[in-house]
Parts: structure tokens; sequence; C-alpha cells
């Protein structure tokens, strides 16, 4: 059988590992960074575990028309390197690339985005649920819910990185 | 001295300003600079039970003092994902 010519991952331009901003996600690339891994290790990952968030056209009973997300994007971003070190600590060997956006996001489209390679299944399924697990617990980001006939900013966990119960919880529901 | 204070998202719109620019005491902390503003904004009141906060994008607790200069952040509840 012929090869395909598409490329292999490897081969493509390197995106960051974590990232936060307005560029519309490219989970092919995340995959491919979350992947690259030092020349002593490289070929050592078997499994690649990718979530993505999509924006829902319901919530709460309410009929979405769409979101705007807002951060405090350099505290995101020093929360994404925490939840990754967190992960590396508890699954050692995984490795997690994160994306989120922000801005206006339609119906459809995605908001985040985690890639958890690691030697086998079992960790990469882990290492990606907590890192989207944790993202909701302590990553300084809003969204704005436009609905049909108004606007609200949803509001979920109280942040707080040191808090070892929320941490705990999102090692329990990871290990499930 | 002087700091920057920071709001986001449902702060942001009650007190309507996402940076404000305060002149505080030499022994401010986090906490006394929030009193202060939920004094000047005193929609900002209630949500004093539920914000976290952080100096310099790093997140810090309410008795942690402050330097001139200090950048300070006052979060709502969090909805990322």
């Amino acid at each position: 059988m012929p090869r395909s010519p598409r490329p292999s991952y490897t081969e493509r331009e390197m995106v960051p590992l974590l990232a936060i901003g307005p560029e519309a996600i490219e989970l092919d690339r995340l995959v491919a960074v979350a992947c690259a891994r030092s020349e002593e290790s490289a070929g050592s990952d078997g499994a690649v575990v990718t979530f993505l968030g999509l924006v829902r056209n319901h919530n709460a009973g309410r009929r979405v028309r769409y979101l705007e997300y807002e951060a405090y994007e350099p505290l995101a971003l020093k929360t994404f390197e925490r939840i990754a070190a967190e992960a590396r600590a508890r699954w050692p060997g995984a490795r997690l690339a994160l994306h989120h956006r922000i801005g206006r996001l339609d119906i459809g489209e995605a908001s985040v985005a985690i890639a958890a390679a690691s030697a086998h299944r079992a960790d990469a399924y882990a290492a990606c649920r907590y890192a989207i697990e944790r993202v909701k617990q302590i990553a300084p980001i809003w969204k704005r819910e436009f609905f049909d006939g108004g606007d609200v900013w949803i509001e979920g966990a109280i942040a707080d990185p040191t808090n070892e119960t929320a941490r705990a919880e999102a090692e329990r529901i990871a290990c499930v | 001295m002087r700091v920057t204070v920071r709001l986001f998202a449902r702060l942001r719109d009650v007190a309507g300003a996402s940076e404000l620019a305060r002149d505080v005491g030499p022994d401010a902390t986090v906490g006394s600079v929030w009193r202060q503003l939920a004094t000047e904004y005193p929609a900002l009141e209630p949500y004093g039970r539920s914000i976290s906060t952080a100096i310099n994008a790093d997140y810090a607790r309410m008795d942690a003092p402050l330097r001139d200069g200090d950048e300070i952040a006052f979060l709502p509840p969090v909805s990322g994902g």
C-alpha cells in the first residue's frame, strides 16, 4: 500500500505546549507538540488522548447564541504550567499540551483543547481528564453567555490552586 | 505607594472599570485594597466572599502585603473550559 502523502505530525511547525489567546484551536498541531519529545525519549509515547470543549447551543434551559471568553492571560498561562506540573508529578512520563481560546466563540467552536501523551493509554486518559477538571477549578478564565433575551456571566469555582481537597477531587474524577 | 487594580468579568462590569490606579498606605494588603474598593463601589461588597486574588499575576492571599507598583487582581469565580 502506498504511504499517505500527509506529513507526519512531528514534521510540522511546532505550536507552544501551553497557550491562551484568540487563535483558533488546531488539534493536530496540539497533538504534535504533546508528542514532541527530546531526542533520547523520541518515540516513547504509545497513546495520546485529546479533549475538545465545544460551545454548546443550550445551557440551563436557555438557547445559547454565542459565548465570550475573557482571561487574566499571564496568570492563566502560569496556571496551565501548574496543571502540567501536577500531571507530570502524578503520572510520570505524561506530557500535556493545553490551548484555551478567548474572545467571541460561536456554537460548535472549540474553546479549549488538551492533548495528553504517555507511554500507555491509562495514564494518557487520566492526565487529560485531570487537566480539564483543573482548568475548570483554577484557571482565571470566564465565559459570558449570550442567549435569546439576554446575557449572563457564568461563575463556577472559587479559584484556589492550594486547595488540596479540590485537587484531590480532580484526581479522583480522573481515575474512575 | 501606588498600585494598579485589575478587575475581571462581573467585577469589572459592576465597577465599570477594568483597571484602576490607587494610592495606598505602607501597611496595605490585598484585603485592605479590596475593602477600600468596596467602600468606593458598594455594589462590589457582596462579592468579597467569593473572589480570588492575585499580585503581579500570581495567586495571593487577602493578607499578603503590597509593594509600590504592584498589580492586584480581583477574580470572580472562574468558568473556563
